[in-house]
């Protein structure tokens, strides 16, 4: 059990900066998800946590514990790696047991702690096999359990299901999230995939380019994405983003020409644009509809995908912009048809096309 | 055993054999007589007896006189082919001879005793192994001290070059530190040094640590080998560095880490390089020779070459004793080259 804070830590390999100044709490007992694209430091930010990739400037401290120039060995963390790099040599007994002897647990102690883990884990009948025996949700489950055994103040996991196939990934996840809620220890969670993000998380943090792009709740980032990249990251399928022209800019109601011809009217703030600049309007799949409504676009269908429950119909603007509507249920039109997308403008975002920030929207102020 | 069967019938195509299984078949067959006809002849040879190895033209398998125990008597008696004044011949076995006339008997009838020219009568030879060859070296020439030698050399010194290339492999493959590249340039680099070269200054080095005229002279000199360090690096290189990360989040040392994680896992790669330190050691000549000029101190292969003595050699012992030299190399190969296949294996798919 422990918190952890990191302040303006930076990690350079050679001349790349990989990790720029972030700053980050992390509350004990909370489950915190870092997210982003591939090659965003996310596995980075990780490594420094646990002492296994040194940092090149800036604290961090677990508890009120400096821990900059501690090793990983002494900071009490434990990790799940993405490999699971569980010890091919050893049985999944051993490969839990190892941890606690190196810490000169005695025998009978090693025990109990291994057989209370693996019957946590379900993991009971297969102490005497090898991991290479194992599927890969067992494996997964091995590693975790070695995680556990030596009662870490933080968990870390390294895009632990990322090797796994979807049904397991969902069944792994679910686990995950109890094994949380009985353990109650804090714990940080490193993946690609939003919908790990969305589903787990406390908190999520979702990085970019070594920046901390936004932290919060996830329906917080799903309702209010600090700018256009987290917002087209939180979310599935993606947010789509049609470009649009300023025609008045009042505090509380923004004019805009939409691509085709419309014209909408959106209640939000409207500072820092000004008339004749292009924004860019932004709408969640989920919130457009095939019809009429309150901004409507002309648009043709390009591919329909009928999943059954749901149908997703990509679509193409007269000026070449793409746009996704997922509707509920299943759809009559075709490839090739035109049709008219609308949406309600409460639930468009509008994003400054300079900085990529949203233009508020009032009811939020 | 079916799969042998396969393998020996296996052809290029479906079914029958082709020009190219017949030249492919051909081309094994002449080598395996290239590589084993040699040791074969070796082999033979080294149960014939001294007189057998000096016969022309030599007989491919080991003969020795056939003898029998004639009753009344009490050693074996030598048989001969006898041609007999009736023209007949007749195997019989010889009391004695005096001059060129020969009393010989019929074994079956001991009393009827027969006088023969010795140019009437030649020697029946049979298959018969000379063990005493072997069995007369144990008491011979210190050759258990050779042997003791030469195993203690081998089995210290490859444990030493096992433990010492594996530790510097594993600083060069896993540890990033400033200069890495450089050391290992420059350990590879002392491949291209010829060992000829070396020797005088190898020489000064253990002639001034003391080391000359005992077994550790030869051993230290021998325990860093490129070879090795290059081959483990490398087997290294290919384990994930996230087992290692594993590790030290459970808290492991770098010792531990070492004899724990990687040593074990990296054993298809020692097996490789424990083969190739017993047949370097074992094989070793130039080196022990310099370095041990006390007889007792003698590896088997100094013993071998002081075998040769200035005026005669004993051939069936030197034979012999070739034989008993060669003979834990070819074991230690039976028993790891499974592991040899394992390591290849396992290298190859991941």
């Amino acid at each position: 059990m422990a918190s952890l804070r990191m302040r303006r830590v930076v990690k350079r390999f050679g001349e790349t900066t990989v990790i720029q100044g972030v700053d980050l709490d992390v509350a004990d007992g909370e489950f915190v998800v870092f997210v982003g694209p591939s090659g965003c430091g996310k596995s980075t930010l990780l490594r420094m946590i646990s002492g296994l990739e040194p940092v090149s400037e800036g604290d961090v401290w677990i508890d009120d514990k400096r821990v900059n120039d501690v090793s990983a060995a002494d900071r009490g963390l434990a990790m799940v790696f993405q490999s699971y790099a569980l010890y091919p040599h050893m049985t999944v007994y051993q490969n839990m047991a190892f941890g606690l002897e190196n810490i000169g647990t005695p025998r009978a102690g090693i025990d109990s702690k291994v057989q209370a883990a693996a019957r946590l884990l379900q993991l009971d009948t297969l102490l005497a096999r090898r991991p290479t025996q194992l599927s890969g949700g067992q494996r997964q489950r091995v590693a975790i359990g070695r995680a556990i055994v030596r009662e870490p103040s933080i968990f870390l996991f390294d895009e632990p299901l990322s090797n796994l196939d979807a049904e397991l990934r969902v069944q792994m996840r679910t686990e995950i999230t109890a094994l949380h809620r009985k353990l109650g220890t804090t714990m940080i969670y490193v993946t690609h995939d939003q919908v790990e993000a969305m589903t787990m998380a406390d908190k999520i943090v979702v990085l970019r380019g070594g920046r901390v792009e936004q932290v919060g709740a996830p329906l917080d980032l799903y309702n209010a994405p600090s700018n256009r990249f987290v917002a087209g990251f939180i979310g599935s399928p993606r947010m789509n983003f049609v470009s649009a022209r300023v025609l008045d800019a009042q505090p509380g109601d923004l004019h805009l020409a939409l691509a085709g011809g419309g014209e909408a009217r959106f209640s939000v703030r409207g500072d820092g644009v000004s008339a004749g600049e292009t924004v860019t309007l932004g709408v969640r799949p989920e919130h457009a509809t095939l019809g009429e409504g309150e901004v409507a676009l002309d648009a043709k269908i390009d591919a329909v995908e009928q999943l059954g429950a749901v149908s997703l119909t990509y679509c193409a603007l007269s000026n070449g912009e793409k746009i996704t509507v997922q509707a509920p249920g299943q759809v009559a039109q075709r490839v090739g048809d035109s049709v008219r997308i609308g949406f309600p403008a409460r639930s468009a975002h509008v994003f400054r096309q300079t900085d990529g920030e949203p233009v508020v929207a009032s009811h939020r102020i | 055993m079916p799969d042998l069967r396969t393998l020996l019938t296996a052809t290029r195509g479906r079914g029958r054999f082709d020009w190219t299984d017949w030249f492919t078949y051909g081309y094994l067959l002449l080598g395996i007589v290239l590589m084993l006809a040699p040791v074969l002849w070796l082999v033979l040879s080294s149960f014939k007896t001294a007189a057998a190895l000096n016969e022309f033209p030599p007989r491919l398998l080991p003969y020795g006189p056939k003898s029998v125990t004639v009753p009344g008597r009490s050693d074996p008696a030598p048989v001969f082919r006898v041609k007999l004044p009736d023209g007949t011949t007749q195997e019989l076995a010889e009391l004695r001879r005096i001059g060129i006339q020969a009393t010989m008997v019929d074994p079956a009838h001991p009393s009827d005793e027969v006088r023969v020219n010795i140019r009437d009568r030649e020697p029946v030879r049979e298959f018969r192994l000379a063990t005493e060859n072997y069995t007369e070296l144990f008491g011979q020439f210190q050759f258990g001290r050779f042997l003791w030698n030469s195993v203690f050399i081998t089995v210290v010194a490859t444990l030493i070059t096992l433990l010492f290339n594996a530790m510097a492999a594993f600083a060069l493959s896993k540890y990033r530190f400033r200069g890495r590249k450089v050391a290992f340039l420059v350990i590879l680099a002392t491949l291209m040094i010829p060992p000829t070269i070396v020797l005088v200054p190898n020489f000064f080095v253990a002639s001034s640590l003391g080391l000359l005229n005992s077994p550790w002279g030869v051993i230290w000199p021998a325990v860093a080998t490129p070879t090795g360090v290059f081959l483990l690096r490398q087997y290294m290189l290919t384990l994930p560095d996230e087992l290692i990360d594993a590790a030290r989040m459970d808290h492991a040392s770098e010792w531990r880490i070492f004899w724990r994680i990687v040593l074990p896992l990296s054993a298809p790669a020692l097996a490789v390089l424990a083969i190739f330190s017993v047949m370097w050691r074992w094989n070793d000549f130039l080196w022990p020779l310099v370095v041990l000029s006390k007889t007792e101190d003698f590896t088997l292969q100094l013993a071998l070459n002081a075998f040769q003595g200035e005026l005669t050699t004993q051939w069936h012992f030197l034979l012999a004793m070739t034989v008993l030299t060669l003979l834990p190399v070819t074991i230690v190969f039976a028993f790891l080259q499974g592991y040899i296949t394992t390591g290849i294996a396992s290298s190859g798919v991941k």
